[in-house]
C-alpha cells in the first residue's frame, strides 16, 4: 500500500487554516450540522408526489375551470383508510382528480390526472388499492404499482379487474361477465372435484358437472372407444370439458383394460321388448328419427357440431355428433327407456317413449358415427398385468376425484386447495424461467399449459380458449385473504344453493321428469325454463293439464321447449293438482278477481289500452292475422291459461312475481291494470286445444 | 486501493453491461417464404370486450395476392395503439393464406383501431386496420342491459338463439350505432325516451317506458354505451368546448 500522501496534503491544510481556532472549528461543526438538518426536508421537496401536486396545480391553471379545480385541491398525503378492508390508500396523493367530473377525456388529460371512469362505488371514499390492488401506503410511483423487495403485491393488470368484486361480491353482478364466467367454468369444468375452494361461511364450491360413473361402463361403450376417448377426449365431442391426460398408448391401453374389467352389469337393466324394437331397427326411417329427435327437443340440452363446425345445441347434456360410435345400442336403448335405471342422478328426463319411438331414436342416433375415431385402435386383449397397472394409473391421476369407480375411493384433497389462491405469496410459487413474477400470470400459464411446469405434473390439459382462460383466472383472483378475512357485513352473499325436493307421488314424478334441469322450483333447478315457485297462481287448472299431455308454443320464436314426456293421465292429475296446490304466492289470493263476467264497456277500453297507450303488440300477439311480437309469451288464449288475478298483479309489477323478468313495470293505474285484465281474459284462442282433448 | 477501486469498477460495468444486454435479445421474426398485395379481415373484427381483456374470438385476417388468391407463408405484423396486447403479433399467415391473432384490448374504454401490416418484395407495405370496442364498467353494465333489455328490437341482426323482433314492428326501432340520428340527440332526451317510453318525444308508443324498471344509474350506463357504439362516433359537447 503506497501512502496516501493527497489526504495528509489536505488535512494539514484543514489543521493550518480552518480549524485553527475554537471559532473556526465551531463554525464549521454548525455549518455541517445545517446541512444535515437540511436533508430530509430537501429530500422530501423532491419527493414524487409532491412533483406530480406541482404538475397538476401547473395543469389544471390551463383549464377553463381551473378556479373550481383550485378549490376542490388539498395538498399534501391523502389518505383514506378502510380499517375492516385493511386498507391504507394513498393513491390519491397523486391521482388527485379521481373524481372530478370535468377531467374524464383521456385524449387531453394525462395521467395520473384524470378522473375515474365511472363504477358503482365512489372512488373518493373507497380508494384506489381495493380492486386494483398494489401497495397503497406506498408514496412512490414505483413502490405503489410494481414488485419491490419489500412489497410484493402489484397493481392487478385491467384484465382481471372483476376479480376484485368477487372478493365481497359472492353473487353475480350485471357488470362483471368475466367474473361470473370464471366461477360458472370452475364448476363447470369441474376444477373443484380435485380442487377444495372453501367459502368464508365454510360451504366450498360444488362442481356443477355431472362426470359420469364408470362402475358399469362395459355396458353402454366399448374398450376402443375408451382408448380413444382417453387419447383425446376432444377428437370426440369438441366441446367436451374432460381434459387431457396426454396419455401414453401403454397407458391409455392399460386404463381401458381396467375399466372395462372393473365394470360390473347394471342390475336393473330390462332387455328390450320382444319384437317390435327389433324390427323397427330392420327398416330405420332416419327422417322419422330426425322428426322425433327434433319433436321431443333433445337440442334443448344436446349440441351437435354441423358441418361449418359449429356446436349447435345446449349444453346441459354430452354432445352427441358422434354417438353412435361411442354406445352399444342395447345399452342406448335401455337409457331411452328410461335413463333413471343406469344413473339415478342423470338430469335426463326419463321420457316415457313408446318401444317404436325407442327404436326409431336408437337408429338415428346410432347412425351419427365417425370412421376416423376408432380406424386406427387396435387393442389385444388385455393381460392381467396390463389390468394391474391400469388400476395404478387410475388411482394415481385420481379419475376417482371425478368419476365414481368400484373399488377405487374419492381421494380427498387431490390437488392443492385454492382458498386463497389470490394472495399466494410469490416467494411460494415456482415460476418459470424467463416468467414475469406475478401472481396472475402464473395462474393463466399454469391454467394454459399446466405440464409446462414439469412432466411429471398430473394436471391435465383443458382445452380452454384463451378468453376462459382469463376467466377463470379472475375467479381464482378473487379468493384472496381479504376476501377471505372480511367481516361478513361488508360481503354480498350469493343465493343459497337450494336442496328444495317435492313430497310424495308429484314430488317422485318432478325428479323421474328431471323439470330441475331446465326450471327453478324455490331456488333449485336452472334457468333455461320458467320458474314454476308460484305456477299454482299463475295458470288454470285445465290448462296445466292440457299442457304437460301436449305442451303448446307459448314463444314461437324459442328454439328450446318443453317436450312432450307421453304422460299418463293419473301422472298429469297427480303433478297438476300439487302444482296447482303447492305452488302458490303469498303475494295474493288468486281468486280475488273474476275469470269472466267483464262489462264490454271494460274490455273495450282493456283493448285500447293494450294497442294504444301501452302498445304491448310490440311484443305479444293477440290477433294472429294483425300482431308481430315475438318478444314475450303468444296471448291469443290467454284467458284460458293465465288466472285473472296473476293478470292483474302482473301488470302492476311484473319484477315482484318474477324477478329479472324483462316484461317492464309500466306503473299502471289500477283502473288500467284492470281494464287490460278484463281485456286480456276474453282472450280464450281458437278452442284447438279443447278439441285435440 | 486505487487499483482496487479500478478493478471494481471494470466487474460492476461488466455486470451492468451484461444486465444490459441479457434484456435486449427480442424474439426472432420468422422469415417470409411468400409475399402478398393485399389483406382482407376473415373475422374478429367490430368486437365488443371489457378492458384489458382477451377479445372472445381471435382476429383473423387473410393475405392475397394480386388475383384475390390465398397467399401462405406470408409476413403479417400487427400493431395497436398502447395496451393493446397481440397473442402472437408477429407470424407467416398459414396455408389458407390466413393468420389469427388473439387481441386484448387496452384498459381505457373506447374505440381501438389495430392495424395489420404486410410488404410485396419490393418492401411495399400493405394496411389493414380493423376496429374494436373496449368497453369500460359503466359500458360493461350498458351492453349487459342492451341485450337483456333493447337488443330484441334494436339490434336488426336475427340468430336463432336470440330471435330479433325488429323487423315485425311497423315502426322501425333506432339500432344503437346509428350515431347520425341518436349523436343529435342529448342524454337528456335519451333518458326521457327510456324513462317515459317513444310518446314523450312524440315517437312511437311501441317503445315502452323502463323508468320503473331501470334505475337511474342504469338508464346511464346504457346511454354511455349507446354513445361508445354509435357510428359515426360520438363527441361529447363539453370536450368540443375545452378543445377550443
Amino acid at each position: 500500500m503506497s501512502a496516501p500522501r493527497p489526504f495528509d496534503r489536505i488535512g494539514g491544510w484543514l489543521r493550518r487554516n480552518v480549524l485553527a481556532s475554537p471559532v473556526h472549528r465551531f463554525g464549521l461543526a454548525s455549518l455541517l450540522l445545517l446541512i444535515a438538518l437540511a436533508v430530509a426536508p430537501t429530500k422530501d421537496f423532491f419527493n414524487q408526489w409532491r412533483h406530480y401536486q406541482r404538475q397538476y396545480k401547473k395543469f389544471i391553471s390551463t383549464r377553463p375551470d381551473s378556479a373550481t379545480l383550485q378549490h376542490h385541491f388539498t395538498g399534501g398525503i391523502q389518505q383514506i383508510w378502510l380499517p375492516d378492508l385493511a386498507v391504507v390508500d394513498r393513491c390519491t396523493t397523486c391521482h388527485v382528480a379521481v373524481d372530478e367530473k370535468s377531467l374524464q377525456d383521456a385524449g387531453s388529460v394525462p395521467e395520473p390526472f384524470r378522473t375515474h371512469p365511472p363504477v358503482a362505488h365512489n372512488v373518493k371514499d373507497w380508494g384506489c388499492v381495493v380492486c386494483h390492488r398494489g401497495q397503497g401506503p406506498a408514496t412512490e410511483v414505483a413502490e405503489a404499482h410494481e414488485t419491490t423487495r419489500a412489497w410484493e403485491e402489484p397493481i392487478l393488470p385491467a384484465r382481471y379487474l372483476e376479480s376484485s368484486c368477487g372478493q365481497c361480491h359472492r353473487a353475480p353482478l350485471t357488470g362483471t361477465p368475466h367474473l361470473n364466467l370464471g366461477r360458472n367454468l370452475l364448476g363447470r369444468y369441474g376444477c373443484v372435484h380435485c380442487h377444495t375452494i372453501k367459502l368464508p361461511d365454510g360451504s366450498a364450491v360444488q362442481p356443477t358437472d355431472h362426470p359420469p360413473a364408470l362402475s358399469h361402463i362395459a355396458d353402454k361403450t366399448t374398450r376402443e372407444w375408451i382408448y380413444a376417448w382417453l387419447k383425446d377426449p376432444q377428437a370426440y365431442a369438441v366441446s367436451a370439458t374432460m381434459p387431457n391426460y396426454k396419455l401414453t398408448d401403454e397407458d391409455a391401453r392399460d386404463i381401458s383394460a381396467f375399466l372395462i374389467a372393473n365394470s360390473a352389469p347394471v342390475a336393473g337393466d330390462s332387455v328390450p321388448a320382444s319384437g317390435t324394437g327389433s324390427k323397427a331397427q330392420k327398416t330405420p326411417d332416419p327422417s322419422a328419427g330426425a322428426s322425433l329427435y327434433g319433436e321431443s327437443f333433445c337440442a334443448s340440452c344436446h349440441a351437435v357440431q354441423n358441418a361449418a363446425g359449429n356446436v349447435v345445441g345446449g349444453d346441459v347434456g354430452p354432445e352427441l355428433t358422434r354417438i353412435g360410435s361411442k354406445l352399444k345400442a342395447e345399452w342406448l336403448q335401455a337409457w331411452l327407456r328410461n335413463p333413471r335405471v343406469y344413473d339415478p342422478e342423470t338430469p335426463m328426463p326419463h321420457y316415457r317413449f313408446t318401444d317404436p319411438q325407442v327404436s326409431l331414436l336408437t337408429a338415428y342416433l346410432g347412425n351419427k358415427t365417425d370412421s376416423d375415431l376408432l380406424a386406427n385402435v387396435h387393442l389385444d386383449a388385455a393381460t392381467p398385468e396390463q389390468i394391474a397397472h391400469g388400476k395404478r394409473l387410475t388411482t394415481e391421476y385420481g379419475c376417482a376425484s371425478c368419476h365414481e369407480i368400484n373399488g377405487i375411493r374419492k381421494p380427498d384433497n387431490f390437488a392443492p386447495e385454492l382458498t386463497r389462491i389470490g394472495s399466494k405469496p410469490l416467494v411460494q410459487i415456482a415460476f418459470l424461467p424467463g416468467m414475469t413474477h406475478s401472481t396472475p400470470d402464473y395462474i393463466a400459464a399454469k391454467i394454459r399449459q399446466p405440464r409446462a411446469f414439469g412432466p411429471g405434473l398430473k394436471m391435465p390439459q383443458y382445452g380452454l380458449a384463451p378468453s376462459q382462460i382469463d376467466a377463470l383466472t379472475t375467479a381464482l383472483l378473487a379468493l384472496t385473504d381479504r376476501a377471505h378475512d372480511l367481516p361478513m357485513v361488508w360481503t354480498v352473499p350469493a343465493k343459497a344453493p337450494s336442496s328444495y325436493q317435492p313430497a310424495g307421488k308429484a314430488g317422485k314424478l318432478i325428479s323421474d321428469l328431471a323439470c330441475f334441469s331446465c326450471h327453478a322450483i324455490n331456488g333449485r333447478g336452472g334457468d333455461m325454463a320458467p320458474d314454476l315457485s308460484w305456477e299454482g297462481s299463475a295458470v288454470q287448472r285445465q290448462w296445466l293439464q292440457a299442457f304437460l299431455k301436449n305442451p303448446g308454443t307459448l314463444r314461437p320464436a324459442l328454439i328450446r321447449r318443453m317436450p312432450q314426456f307421453n304422460l299418463s293421465e293419473s301422472d298429469i292429475n297427480e303433478l297438476t293438482d300439487y302444482m296447482m296446490t303447492a305452488y302458490q304466492t303469498p303475494a295474493f289470493d288468486r281468486d280475488s278477481m273474476p275469470s269472466t263476467g267483464y262489462p264490454p264497456a271494460q274490455v273495450e277500453q282493456g283493448k285500447q289500452l293494450f294497442y294504444s297507450k301501452y302498445a304491448c303488440q310490440a311484443c305479444h300477439i293477440i290477433d294472429t292475422k294483425v300482431d308481430k311480437g315475438y318478444v314475450g309469451p303468444t296471448l291469443t288464449e290467454v284467458g284460458s291459461r293465465l288466472n285473472s288475478a296473476w293478470i292483474y298483479h302482473w301488470l302492476k309489477n311484473p319484477q315482484a312475481l318474477q324477478p329479472g323478468t324483462i316484461e317492464p313495470n309500466r306503473n299502471m293505474s289500477d283502473e288500467d291494470a284492470r281494464a287490460l285484465t278484463a281485456f286480456l281474459m276474453t282472450q280464450k284462442g281458437s278452442g284447438k286445444r279443447e278439441a285435440k282433448k | 486501493m486505487t487499483r482496487r477501486w479500478r478493478t471494481f469498477l471494470l466487474v460492476s460495468l461488466a455486470l451492468a453491461s451484461a444486465g444490459c444486454t441479457r434484456k435486449a435479445g427480442p424474439a426472432a421474426t420468422p422469415q417470409p417464404t411468400a409475399f402478398g398485395a393485399a389483406l382482407v379481415e376473415s373475422s374478429g373484427g367490430k368486437q365488443m370486450g371489457a378492458i384489458g381483456t382477451v377479445l372472445a374470438q381471435p382476429v383473423v385476417i387473410q393475405v392475397n395476392d394480386e388475383q384475390g388468391s390465398a397467399v401462405a407463408g406470408a409476413l403479417v405484423k400487427f400493431s395497436g395503439p398502447a395496451g393493446v396486447i397481440f397473442d402472437p403479433a408477429v407470424g407467416l399467415s398459414d396455408s389458407s393464406g390466413q393468420f389469427s391473432t388473439n387481441v386484448a384490448l387496452g384498459s381505457v374504454a373506447g374505440r381501438y383501431q389495430v392495424t395489420a401490416r404486410t410488404s410485396t418484395k419490393a418492401q411495399k407495405s400493405f394496411e389493414l386496420k380493423i376496429e374494436e370496442i373496449a368497453l369500460g364498467y359503466q359500458e360493461q353494465v350498458g351492453f349487459q342491459l342492451n341485450n337483456k333489455y333493447c337488443s330484441r328490437c334494436h339490434d336488426p341482426e336475427s340468430t336463432p338463439e336470440q330471435v330479433s323482433n325488429y323487423d315485425n314492428l311497423e315502426v322501425k326501432p333506432h339500432p344503437f350505432t346509428e350515431g347520425d340520428t341518436l349523436n343529435k340527440m342529448t342524454a337528456d332526451d335519451l333518458t326521457a325516451i327510456v324513462s317515459h317510453g317513444g310518446p314523450a318525444l312524440n315517437k312511437s308508443a311501441l317503445m315502452p317506458a323502463y323508468g320503473y324498471t331501470l334505475s337511474k344509474t342504469e338508464i346511464d350506463a346504457l346511454i354511455s354505451y349507446i354513445r361508445l357504439i354509435s357510428d359515426p362516433p360520438y363527441h361529447a359537447p363539453e370536450a368540443v368546448s375545452t378543445k377550443r
